[in-house]
């Protein structure tokens, strides 16, 4: 258990593998929301898989922020025993889950953000975080090859899916600049070597989503940033209520293991 | 009118061959000095793949073996059970949830072995990839009607052979699974995708 916790005080290392788990933990259970709710059953058990790979990813981050802190804590009480306001993930991904048309368009922008994020993230001087990224850019490709199809089926389907497509897009586009953000401790390890400069990362994004949605005359605009806060601990009002389920059984019955 | 491309049968997609990432894993394996704990282990399989083990699969990646001490921080070497043996597996996929049974199976094998101290540690690198696996695991794969993995990532199909088959699903029932269909003799099957 976690009884105060101050993150301020903690070093840069820390902060940034904390921040890397808690926006990993937190897709995955927006993923996992679709479970028994997807568009049909394959399509259930893919968006389930996507979800593991993300809690898979978070773990071993969690594991080692806890590693490095140094105060015995485990993986299970950075997870289920902070508050919202400690919780320091980027606010895309936090946004409910939407329909279909919303949760795969966010993967999207993810996923080709993480393929160029952790392409770069395997050469990090921190031998860990280096084998954590070289883990999870394998995930990443097969999830991209996965979202890019059912956003081109979308966007050239129906009237219907066009328009939650269009919908979608205007929705998210004000979350993305926050991933190309570097929050001061992430730039203090850019100068050793361990993090990656998000800047540096924007313009590619940029190309690769404006000219693969092109194709399907979906207009993206730029990625402006608009709205932040999701590093410091300042959140939509969305996250609070995710925290309430994700977090309840351990809050409820402390200590407690399946 | 028949269709010559039906049924199309490459025999060197279906018989595997041993990869040089497993022809390493091998020669590793047969230079370790504790050949009798990797034969112990060679009787812990996968708990979603059956007959296929832990070391075919490429998880079990070393087996290390320290001397305890006892209360006075003497040495005790003859006496077998005070090793510490430490077994080093590797995550196929992050989230792989069988890796929490196949860490409790490797424990009760070799303790049923007379070993007391083990401890099994995950190792994130060299991350996972399917040319870890072995030739006698691609065979139980296919044994399995689970298509093994092949670099194109197009199977056959693991029934009838034919290549004409289609992707129904990316993911199947785990991770490290796709569910595709043979068009020629109408089998649902998994493949055990290239990664």
């Amino acid at each position: 258990m976690i009884n105060s916790f101050s993150i301020e005080q903690q070093s840069p290392l820390f902060r940034f593998v904390l921040g890397l788990a808690d926006d990993s933990v937190v897709l995955s259970h927006r993923l996992s929301e679709w479970c028994s709710n997807a568009p049909y059953l394959e399509e259930d058990i893919a968006l389930s898989n996507v979800a593991l790979d993300y809690i898979g990813r978070a773990r071993m981050l969690y594991q080692y922020a806890a590693e490095i802190e140094g105060k015995e804590h485990t993986e299970d009480d950075l997870a289920y025993w902070r508050n919202e306001r400690e919780f320091t993930n980027l606010l895309i991904h936090e946004l409910p889950k939407g329909d279909f048309a919303f949760t795969m368009m966010r993967q999207f922008f993810l996923d080709v953000f993480y393929h160029f994020y952790l392409e770069k993230l395997v050469d990090s001087k921190d031998e860990t975080v280096a084998a954590i990224a070289a883990k999870a850019i394998k995930e990443t490709r097969y999830h991209l090859k996965r979202s890019e199809p059912w956003i081109r089926q979308l966007s050239e389907g129906t009237e219907e899916s066009r328009a939650r497509i269009l919908r979608a897009v205007d929705e998210l586009k004000d979350f993305v600049g926050e991933l190309f953000e570097m929050p001061p401790w992430e730039a203090e390890l850019l100068a050793e070597g361990i993090s990656v400069d998000r800047s540096s990362l924007q313009k590619p994004w940029d190309d690769y989503v404006q000219k693969f949605l092109a194709v399907s005359d979906v207009d993206f605009g730029d990625s402006q940033l608009q709205i932040r806060g999701g590093r410091n601990g300042i959140h939509t009002e969305h996250l609070g209520h995710m925290l309430c389920e994700m977090q309840y059984l351990q809050r409820c019955y402390p200590t407690m293991q399946w | 009118m028949t269709n010559t491309t039906d049924k199309h049968i490459n025999p060197d997609k279906i018989i595997p061959t041993m990869h040089p990432v497993f022809a390493q894993r091998t020669s590793y394996r047969a230079a370790s000095p504790h050949q009798h704990l990797w034969e112990i282990l060679d009787h812990v399989f996968d708990p979603e793949l059956p007959g296929l083990t832990i070391w075919d699969l490429g998880v079990l990646q070393d087996i290390q073996v320290t001397q305890s001490q006892d209360d006075f921080g003497q040495l005790k070497p003859r006496q077998l059970k005070l090793e510490l043996i430490t077994v080093v597996i590797t995550l196929t996929y992050s989230g792989c949830p069988a890796v929490d049974a196949m860490t409790q199976d490797i424990i009760q094998a070799l303790n049923n072995a007379g070993f007391e101290q083990v401890k099994v540690k995950v190792s994130l690198a060299p991350a996972w990839n399917t040319d870890m696996i072995s030739p006698a695991g691609k065979q139980q794969l296919l044994a399995l009607n689970i298509a093994p993995p092949n670099e194109d990532d197009h199977p056959d199909c693991p029934v009838c052979g034919s290549s004409n088959t289609e992707v129904i699903s990316q993911f199947g029932s785990t991770s490290c699974k796709s569910m595709h269909r043979c068009q020629h003799c109408a089998e649902v099957f998994d493949y055990f995708k290239s990664l």
